[in-house]
């Protein structure tokens, strides 16, 4: 979906999250602490929910949120970012990021 | 009636009725009178209320207490119906039968709870050697616990018991090949099958915590002192990492600096978890408290409640993936040799602490 790569496109680090979501939340903190500010898109407060969550689905995520875009590329969900960070595979990704 | 029952008063209520004591002994005067045929001045005060004891003993027999008011009685009925007398004897023999008939059932009562409580307690030793959960939860019954919980987690708990054992045997086994000659290919395959089994434990806590999330998630399958490092549903991955390292002897340099790194970022990762889990901790209060408090009414958003609880089976099945990656990465950084130690001295931590929780138990148990 355009509106989504878009959105992923918009910064270096996004996150699609949900504002109940608190596991999104997480992985917001993990990002944070790495030194990096990721835009967060949460999709429950816009009016076009349903059709990014499928979109999401469709690029390949288990669930829509929480949906993390590095350099407008997808990486995953709190799964994918936890094994490549404790794999030291997350921090190389991030760097052109930092602040 | 009252003066009758003031007969049988406990002793620490004889002060009240310390003239009626004097009665009793008046009434060994009065007996001694009526041999004597000498009716001195108490008696005028105590034949009135004679008349009164007289009618109310004869209702009170069941009470009975073989002392000064049946003497009393008798000494009054002797004076006037000997076939009182009798009805009365009868009737006293008669509630020392019935009395002597409920103790005796009442004793038998006792045994049986005795012996019970004994079975009962040998039961919980066993369960506790086995390392079950027994507690003193308010929603869980200490000795049924497989009867009383959901079939889910009686499951759990059952496989769990077998999973203690498999892993008491591959920490023998483990031990056993470390200090003697072991070839490689032995040696991997031990490593591997006891990593297998950390992960066989992670899939059941997974399927558990559908059944019953709140029940893993505080490790209620866990032994006590196990139970008091509890971190989202199992142990801290920085607390594995924390044991494990002192025991390798050698690292090499790059070891050293992967090691480093994956304590840095496993301890980053726990703390966006356990922040995630205040949040969610701080969503749920507010969604509880919502509404007005005091007017005895349920929670308005009872639906977003419900969902917010949905939330923690994921934070359960996330930690679970952190300590699997844990593992996973000092698998990969350690040789095989130092992964096989790390895995022997992991295992013996968890027996310990195991081994801490009878103890502690059992101290408790000793009378002071």
């Amino acid at each position: 979906m355009d509106k989504v790569m878009r959105l992923a496109s918009e910064k270096g680090v996004v996150i699609f999250s949900k504002s109940s979501c608190c596991l999104s939340y997480a992985v917001q903190v993990l990002f944070q602490d790495l030194g990096v500010n990721p835009k967060i898109h949460e999709i429950d407060k816009d009016p076009e929910c349903r059709e990014i969550e499928k979109a999401l689905m469709r690029l390949g995520c288990s669930k829509p949120v929480p949906a993390v875009f590095i350099g407008g590329k997808l990486v995953g969900s709190t799964n994918e970012v936890m094994s490549m960070h404790l794999s030291s595979s997350l921090v190389p990704l991030v760097k052109p990021y930092l602040c | 009636m009252n003066s009758t029952s003031t007969h049988f008063v406990p002793p620490r209520r004889v002060g009240i009725y310390e003239p009626l004591h004097q009665m009793g002994m008046w009434g060994d005067s009065f007996k001694s009178n009526i041999t004597n045929g000498n009716m001195n001045t108490p008696s005028h005060i105590i034949i009135p209320n004679n008349q009164k004891l007289d009618n109310n003993l004869s209702e009170d027999t069941s009470h009975g207490t073989a002392g000064t008011p049946h003497m009393f009685d008798q000494e009054a009925s002797t004076s006037r119906n000997p076939d009182k007398i009798q009805r009365r004897l009868e009737q006293n023999s008669e509630a020392a039968r019935k009395s002597g008939l409920s103790k005796k059932a009442y004793v038998q009562q006792l045994e049986t709870s005795r012996l019970k409580l004994i079975q009962l307690e040998q039961e919980l030793d066993r369960a506790r050697q086995q390392g079950f959960y027994v507690g003193n939860g308010i929603d869980t019954n200490p000795l049924g616990f497989s009867e009383t919980m959901n079939p889910g987690i009686a499951a759990f708990e059952m496989e769990y018991g077998h999973w203690v054992e498999e892993q008491n045997r591959q920490i023998c086994e483990l031990r056993a090949v470390l200090h003697g000659h072991v070839n490689d290919i032995e040696l991997r395959m031990l490593v591997e099958n006891a990593m297998k089994h950390y992960f066989e434990l992670f899939k059941m806590k997974s399927t558990a915590a559908k059944a019953d999330v709140f029940f893993v998630m505080s490790g209620m399958w866990k032994t006590s002192a196990e139970r008091f490092f509890i971190w989202i549903g199992g142990f801290r991955p920085s607390d594995l990492l924390k044991v494990l390292l002192p025991h390798f002897d050698v690292l090499t340099d790059q070891q050293i600096l992967d090691v480093c790194s994956l304590r840095q970022s496993c301890q980053q990762a726990e703390d966006a978890l356990t922040q995630g889990m205040e949040k969610l901790q701080h969503t749920l209060a507010d969604c509880v408290a919502a509404g007005q408090l005091g007017e005895g009414s349920y929670i308005p958003q009872v639906n977003s409640a419900m969902e917010r609880l949905e939330a923690l089976v994921s934070f359960v099945n996330q930690a679970d993936h952190l300590r699997h990656e844990t593992l996973q990465q000092m698998y990969r950084i350690l040789t095989m040799r130092q992964a096989a130690r790390g895995l022997l001295a992991l295992g013996e931590y968890f027996q310990r602490l195991r081994a801490l929780s009878s103890s502690w138990a059992t101290r408790h148990r000793e009378p002071t």
